[in-house]
């Protein structure tokens, strides 16, 4: 499997605090991935860095069959190279309706000038109809997504992922907030996404991780202590010590 | 379902074309030049003026209503635009009476004297008798017209992206917009900027080849030039703001993160934004001070930005007809406290005079705008279009600091 996103030797530090130690590591593409860890491993960070949040002070991030290096990219162009990402909370335009924020995320040319004189043709609306239908939320299209429940704003902003087309998907704690029946859908929403698309979750929760099924990276002081099958990870005995051992 | 296109918002352009051209109509009639004379050539002229205000307003809703840029710094483009036009207004009007006055001599005069002539009547009063290298283009219209776009819309450019691209946001792009406008307001006190310092740039009424034409026609037909540029720029900005520009523009006010996120440029966006209300601005400026007829560099005071806030927030910002209205009624009722016409009270012990206590009235009008009232005019009209506000227990629509609030959203 050759890899869609490398991550070799990143380090940051914030204020003497090294948040992140040296962390190497490959996303293949099409893969889908769990990455876990005590709080402060580093896990969010990792993700800013993916994205073009945070700049890190050492190492290379690079992307896509070409190795197109992220860190002189800004956010925008990053998202635009085709890397999404899930926010813990639900981040949708609360003042818009359903339909309004999937139009913004369908991929498109994002130019103010293009964008100024866009009209949405009859397949853009379809593509609209059909996301909020996969995302359960047909019949709510012309609503504000202010409005919406908790669970459908996540729906909403993974249907808003989806109309991106990103190549790989970041999603922070997916589960964090929603009941059983919520998270079963949720697993089964990020196996079938991660069938077309490579998927990293980053999680706290382990039977949530379990219900996934994939790799697991477990991050540790802000570099990688271990890889492999959740079963095999649990296995190691650093691991029950820094992780396991405390929850 | 559409989402709401141009087309299905065309309904409130509608009116508001209708309602304007109603004015421009009604006006017309009463004006001294084209119909029974009722109203005085002077109110003609605060009317028309009053116009351009409310174009740069729309201008302001844009940038701050729409887009969460708090520009306290839109003025000093307006400014600049009058004084572009100020400059070919003066050397064209200067030219007619050098030319005028040298036609007297035995001689012909060369092109030379005659330009030197133009100059020693504009800058004889800062001492300075040569045109300084900004006056290149005066002479000609066009060109000096190119300027009233170019050079406002150029300053945006560099200062918008000097500021937007180190993501200064907020407070901070408010007051750094402020220092802009009075760097610039302090710049031209000076004599030697070029711009006969805290003289001003005047006689700006009398347009030239129209020596002949009374200030009676001309007022009303720049009434005429401001109503069709402020129905233009009506037309222009709901069509900006509908539509998914208008969307990722509202959501940019809301959440600019999570508009990265989405592969969005929002420093690309801001800084349009930016440059386009600038020349909006500028041009409605190159409108105001020929009916104003003369220019000085208190029109780029501090102060001068943040009435053109308060015009926006007492019209409800976020919505256009919201600017207008704000923008009209409040410099017209500052006109008339300022213009000694409202009658002082008097209270025994002390006389309220409102030349001096109108600042204080609209201060304390505008922060109980804000705080009962936070959508202003567009608020009474909510009445009867049945616009609700959504129930969010208080909660803003969005995590940055110029989101709409809960009271502006609606449901």
């Amino acid at each position: 499997m050759s890899a869609l996103l490398e991550v070799s030797g990143v380090s940051v530090t914030f204020d003497g605090f090294r948040a992140i130690n040296n962390l190497s590591f490959n996303i293949g593409i099409g893969e889908l991935r769990a990455v876990i860890g005590p709080n402060g491993a580093g896990k969010t960070t990792f993700m800013d860095i993916v994205t073009g949040k945070t700049r890190p002070d050492t190492g290379t991030v690079t992307f896509g069959e070409r190795s197109v290096s992220l860190l002189s990219l800004s956010e925008a162009q990053i998202a635009r190279a085709g890397v999404g990402r899930k926010f813990q909370r639900p981040t949708v335009f609360e003042d818009q309706s359903v339909t309004e924020n999937l139009l913004m995320a369908l991929k498109a040319n994002r130019s103010p000038w293009r964008v100024l004189f866009w009209k949405p043709k009859v397949e853009d609306m379809a593509r609209v109809q059909a996301l909020a239908a996969q995302v359960g939320l047909a019949d709510q299209l012309a609503r504000k997504s202010g409005e919406l429940s908790h669970g459908q704003k996540q729906w909403l902003e993974i249907g808003m992922l989806l109309a991106q087309e990103p190549r790989l998907l970041l999603v922070d704690e997916p589960a964090a907030g929603m009941t059983l029946a919520e998270r079963e859908q949720t697993t089964a929403m990020l196996v079938d996404l991660a069938k077309t698309r490579a998927v990293v979750v980053v999680e706290h929760d382990m039977e949530f991780v379990r219900r996934l099924n994939c790799k697991v990276t477990v991050l540790h002081e802000g570099s990688v202590l271990a890889e492999g099958s959740l079963d095999h990870v649990t296995a190691n005995p650093q691991v029950i010590d820094v992780y396991l051992g405390r929850g | 379902m559409m989402p709401k296109t141009y087309l299905a918002q065309n309904r409130s352009v509608l009116i508001f074309i209708a309602c304007l051209a109603l004015f421009t109509l009604a006006i017309t009639l009463m004006s001294e030049a084209y119909g029974a004379p009722l109203i005085s050539t002077s109110f003609v002229k605060t009317l028309g003026k009053t116009l351009c205000l409310c174009l740069v307003a729309l201008a302001m809703d844009l940038i701050w209503g729409y887009a969460g840029i708090l520009s306290l710094g839109h003025m000093a483009f307006f400014a600049l635009g009058g004084y572009m036009a100020g400059m070919w207004l003066m050397y064209a009007r200067t030219e007619e009476i050098v030319v005028q006055a040298l036609a007297q001599s035995p001689l012909p005069a060369t092109a030379e004297e005659i330009t030197q002539g133009i100059a020693t009547q504009i800058f004889g009063v800062v001492g300075s008798s040569d045109f300084p290298l900004i006056w290149s283009f005066a002479h000609s219209f066009p060109l000096q017209m190119a300027m009233a776009v170019l050079v406002p819309g150029l300053l945006a450019l560099v200062f918008g992206w000097l500021a937007f691209r180190s993501r200064v946001t907020g407070v901070y792009l408010s007051i750094l917009t402020q220092a802009m406008t009075l760097a610039l307001s302090l710049y031209l006190f000076q004599n030697d900027s070029g711009l006969r310092g805290n003289n001003g740039l005047s006689g700006l009424q009398n347009i030239p080849g129209l020596g002949d034409v009374g200030q009676d026609k001309l007022s009303i037909w720049f009434f005429w030039a401001s109503a069709l540029a402020l129905g233009l720029g009506y037309i222009a900005l709901s069509f900006v703001v509908s539509g998914k520009f208008g969307s990722v523009i509202r959501a940019i006010r809301d959440d600019e993160q999570r508009v990265r996120f989405l592969g969005y440029s929002v420093e690309g966006y801001k800084l349009f934004l930016f440059t386009l209300t600038a020349i909006i601005a500028a041009l409605a400026g190159v409108l105001y001070y020929p009916q104003a007829g003369i220019i000085n560099p208190a029109e780029l005071a501090p102060i001068a930005s943040i009435y053109l806030a308060v015009w926006v927030a007492i019209g409800g910002r976020g919505r256009l007809y919201g600017a207008v209205i704000g923008a009209a009624f409040v410099s017209l009722l500052s006109s008339w406290f300022t213009g000694g016409r409202a009658p002082s009270i008097p209270l025994g012990f002390y006389t309220v005079n409102w030349v001096d206590w109108w600042l204080v009235l609209l201060g304390g009008a505008f922060v109980a705008v804000t705080l009962f009232a936070p959508k202003g005019f567009g608020g009474l009209f909510d009445r009867f279009s049945g616009r609700r506000s959504p129930d969010r227990k208080g909660a803003a629509l969005g995590p940055d600091d110029g989101s709409l609030m809960e009271k502006e959203a609606e449901a």
